[in-house]
């Protein structure tokens, strides 16, 4: 059975039905009597509303009701919310202003949803949409986090310098006397860019009421449907969870963006029951631009306080996070306690101080974006950690390498206790494979036709599997993180999983199902996963986090021995022999000692006809459940390390090889492993060369198409080298670690440290397009010209 | 996102002549690119619809037009906002210039406009241009409208 067991490079058994247009996507699906909704989206990015006037739009042809944010206030439906409470520094609660599905009063950035019309046909809705006539008084826009901290201009009235929240981690004292002691101190000012998401599939939803059971159904695109059926029942109040059912179907990737609850979902639901027919809404591409939740967006000041050896003694940031205009259902999370825990990266740092604001400003919700607080706190490390080693004139591998954490586990200055890993051995072998040695031989070759060439490290943590449901709500979560599976046996033998964890790409229909394998002994083809569904699986905490395999395998691979151990006892009946002499192995269950043994299936239907033993010593049939909830966070870790060529002339940077060498513990399929560090460096080379969401001063989103939002192609992108190593993870009972999000975090450092390296210096923002590496090369000209 | 823009153009009729057609709603009606109707509504005020097209995006604006700081006849300040609907707003003004030159009297305009909305996430990139393009017709209809009337 190896074949198809944990290990095995199994081919998807998703991408038949995804390649071939046979998916079923959330637009895909149709309900009689189908209704359109198109939304009214602001144009300004604040504006107070003086008045709606929708007689025009009522009035046209196919239009069957316009709404407004009034008609959900008069149906008591409550406001999206923030799932994660973030205390002050004085411990007083962040500041989080109301945010309606659709505004009440004001809008605040531009796409907010003002008025949705509902019509018979897409096209009518649309063009009604066009003859809403809203009367605007325009307010400031305020796009600068600094600006914004004036408080010139108030967004919320709750928060009338715009602060979200002023928020500290770890001990400032002792990181001061850190650097009082310091001889050498590294500062840097990082802008981390803020990013569209781009899932492939834009978000869509279709409510639908039934008004026979009153009884709601929302097919959305969610990678977390448990949990939208949960904010939008007991936050939200469109109606009690066992009358509301949400179907998250073939999902075509999310990022993070699509673990929110939103506005549009929210009205379609609701509106189902006000028109009495299904409301079906898809975003189109300017629309996800518009009002998908946002990533990134930091301003930080760092300081990396070192001896006189070079060995790092404290770190100090500090980070103004943009919030956009509302708190989005994490957002609130990101820039503090997915952020400040990661800073102390690799590296055995005695004292780290972070101190982050939050920011509203009139642009779009900011808030989980792959890797989620984790890009950006490597960013700032691996940035400052780099320059540190330049700086003292080390090497930037002996460097880390000197200041690497070595015994574990560790526990760090800001929270985190790493549990296990090697990064020597990571960074040597990354050394090895990306021919480093050969690297000065290589610079010079670029020399001399006129091309600088630059190599640049990154040596990423994150903290993944989230997490432990006790250690989250201590840190002001809303929810426990653990997750639930249920594994039924039929009585043939074939084996259905149902799952709380959610697939929008990342392959679980099939490493999922290697699993049962693995453990029950029977091919893939006699498993299948069921997801995405509140009415089939019991519950789940959905996908992100790189947690589906250490938290949502871990909770099957719990639910797998409880069947085996019921298997073993049905066993025994059916034998004739005493429970404590069966012993599962390779898809058997054997009597010890003798040559008696029984298939997996052949015990499954001995459970099911249940002639072997009385229904009241054992109860008939195989089906278990399990909630595993971890024992901690996973620290998958990482070298990544990148070779770039510029032409000075055009500033082009052509990445010329890129080499990984992550630890993810214990590998379940590692083609599809080695298909998320691809996926990831390349959103990470996005962030660092092309990507960047712009909003000019008036709050205006200039980024709104691919005309001015550049996304990475195959062109931009070399041949991956890919290695692992191996410590497996000791807090979940697979070993595993996490792998979606390793290529996000790692990358935009790896590339900028590469590119300064090229330049001679490090005055080069995010994201280093032709141009800013262009006028970053005519920066370096008189220096070049002094030497 | 803020837009500028200026120019100047010799116009084949004596000032008195341009300031009058200046002030003409239907010299003006006829002159706008894309311009479906503009009544006055009051000594300084108009009510326009105006059709315009900015690549991708069309859209119909209705707005009011006011002219302000009248110095007659050597120009004034024409300032205007309209709602395109889901394209967006468009909103902002222009002073106009009028001084004697040979041939007849130059005129010499100076833009400032703030767009908004699908306009500017679609359109950002071809605003410039689009303006100067509907700047250059406007003239071109207002300098025909100015010539003295062949007999």
């Amino acid at each position: 059975m190896a074949s198809t067991g944990i290990g095995a490079p199994v081919r998807r058994k998703e991408d038949f039905r995804f390649i071939t247009g046979k998916g079923q996507y959330t637009d895909d699906i149709n309900r009689p009597g189908q209704t359109y909704a198109a939304f009214v989206r602001s144009p300004h990015a604040h504006a107070a509303i003086k008045r709606i006037d929708a007689s025009e739009a009522l009035a046209s042809p196919g239009v069957l009701a316009v709404l407004t944010g009034a008609d959900l206030e008069a149906d008591k439906i409550g406001g999206l919310i923030c799932g994660w409470m973030i205390h002050n520094k004085d411990g007083s609660p962040m500041k989080a202003g109301a945010h309606p599905a659709l505004a009440v009063g004001k809008v605040r950035y531009v796409g907010d949803h003002v008025a949705v019309v509902i019509a018979e046909t897409q096209a009518q809705a649309r063009d009604a949409a066009e003859k809403v006539a809203v009367d605007y008084e325009p307010l400031p826009a305020v796009v600068d986090m600094n600006e914004a901290l004036t408080g010139k201009t108030v967004i919320h009235d709750v928060a009338p310098d715009n602060r979200v929240y002023d928020w500290h981690l770890g001990d400032k004292a002792a990181t001061d006397a850190a650097f009082a002691k310091a001889k050498h101190v590294t500062r840097l000012d990082l802008v981390n860019n803020r990013l569209a998401p781009n899932p492939m599939e834009p978000r869509a939803a279709i409510g639908d009421y039934d008004a026979g059971n009153d009884a709601f159904t929302l097919y959305t695109t969610s990678q977390n449907p448990h949990v939208a059926r949960l904010v939008l029942s007991a936050f939200i109040g469109i109606a009690p969870e066992h009358k509301l059912r949400v179907i998250a179907p073939d999902v075509g990737g999310g990022f993070g963006s699509k673990i929110f609850i939103y506005a549009e979902e929210t009205v379609c639901v609701w509106a189902a029951k006000r028109v009495g027919r299904p409301v079906k809404w898809t975003s189109d591409r300017t629309e996800a631009f518009l009002a998908d939740a946002h990533g990134r967006d930091h301003l930080t000041h760092a300081e990396l306080a070192l001896d006189e050896r070079g060995k790092i003694l404290g770190l100090r940031v500090h980070t103004k996070a943009n919030l956009g205009a509302y708190l989005s259902t994490f957002s609130s999370s990101v820039p503090t306690y997915l952020y400040a825990p990661l800073l102390s990266g690799q590296y055995d740092i005695p004292a780290i101080y972070c101190e982050v604001e939050g920011v509203y400003t009139t642009t779009a919700p900011v808030d989980a974006y792959r890797g989620a607080g984790r890009p950006e706190a490597t960013f700032v490390v691996e940035r400052l950690v780099e320059v540190a080693a330049r700086e003292l004139g080390q090497d930037p591998a002996a460097f880390r390498k000197k200041n690497f954490i070595r015994k574990f586990p560790h526990q760090t200055p800001v929270i985190m206790a790493y549990d296990t890993g090697d990064y020597t051995a990571s960074l040597e072998k990354a050394l090895e494979m990306a021919d480093v040695k050969g690297f000065a031989k290589r610079r010079r070759e670029s020399a001399r036709n006129g091309k600088l060439r630059g190599l640049g490290y990154s040596a990423y943590i994150e903290a993944c599997g989230i997490a432990p449901s006790q250690a989250v709500g201590s840190l002001g979560a809303g929810v426990g993180l653990w997750e639930s599976a249920e594994v039924r046996v039929n009585p043939v033998g074939t084996v259905e999983v149902l799952t709380g964890s959610h697939s929008h790409g990342q392959g679980h229909e099939t490493t999922f199902a290697q699993l049962v394998s693995d453990r029950l002994g029977i091919p893939i083809d006699q498993v299948a996963i069921v997801h995405g569904d509140t009415d089939k699986v019991q519950f789940g905490m959905g996908t992100y986090g790189s947690r589906s395999g250490a938290v949502g395998m871990s909770a099957i691979s719990k639910a797998l021995d409880k069947v085996i151990a019921k298997g073993k006892k049905v066993a025994a009946y059916a034998m004739e022999a005493s429970e404590g002499d069966i012993e599962f192995k390779d898809g058997r269950f054997g009597v010890s000692g003798t040559d008696k043994s029984l298939g997996f299936g052949e015990v499954a239907l001995q459970a099911y006809i249940a002639h072997k033993f009385s229904g009241q010593e054992l109860e008939p049939g195989l089906k278990e459940g399990a909630f595993y909830d971890p024992t901690n966070f996973t620290f998958p870790s990482g070298v990544h390390i990148c070779e770039v060529e510029i032409d000075p002339d055009t500033g082009v940077t052509t990445i010329e090889k890129w080499t990984a060498v992550d630890d993810f513990g214990h590998v379940i399929n590692p083609m599809i492993v080695e298909g998320q560090v691809h996926g990831g460096i390349a959103q990470g080379v996005g962030q660092a060369l092309l990507e960047g969401v712009r909003y000019d001063a008036s709050g205006q989103l200039v980024t709104a198409s691919y005309m001015d939002y550049c996304m990475p192609r195959a062109k931009d992108l070399p041949s991956f080298q890919v290695g692992t190593t191996v410590t497996p993870c000791p807090s979940n009972p697979l070993g595993i670690k996490g792998c979606g999000e390793a290529g996000a975090i790692a990358a935009p450092p790896a590339v900028i440290n590469a590119i300064t390296d090229a330049l001679g210096h490090e005055d080069i923002a995010m994201p280093a397009t032709p141009q800013a590496v262009w006028q970053a090369v005519q920066r370096r000209l008189p220096a070049i010209a002094a030497e | 996102m803020a837009m500028t823009m200026s120019g100047e153009f010799t116009l084949p009729a004596d000032k008195a002549t341009v300031w009058a057609k200046l002030n003409d709603p239907d010299v003006l009606r006829a002159c706008i690119p894309g311009c479906q109707s503009l009544e006055r509504t009051g000594d300084n005020g108009f009510a326009a619809v105006a059709k315009v097209k900015v690549g991708p995006v069309s859209a119909t604006f209705k707005g009011k037009v006011t002219l302000s700081d009248i110095d007659p006849p050597n120009g004034y300040r024409i300032t205007g906002e309209g709602e395109g609907g889901v394209a967006g707003f468009a909103k902002g003004g222009a002073a106009v210039k009028l001084e004697d030159a040979e041939g007849g009297t130059k005129l010499t305009y100076d833009v400032e406009a703030q767009i908004g909305g699908k306009l500017a996430q679609l359109g950002g990139r071809l605003i410039n241009g689009v303006a100067k393009k509907m700047a250059d017709e406007f003239f071109a209809n207002f300098a025909k409208a100015v010539e003295p009337q062949a007999a």
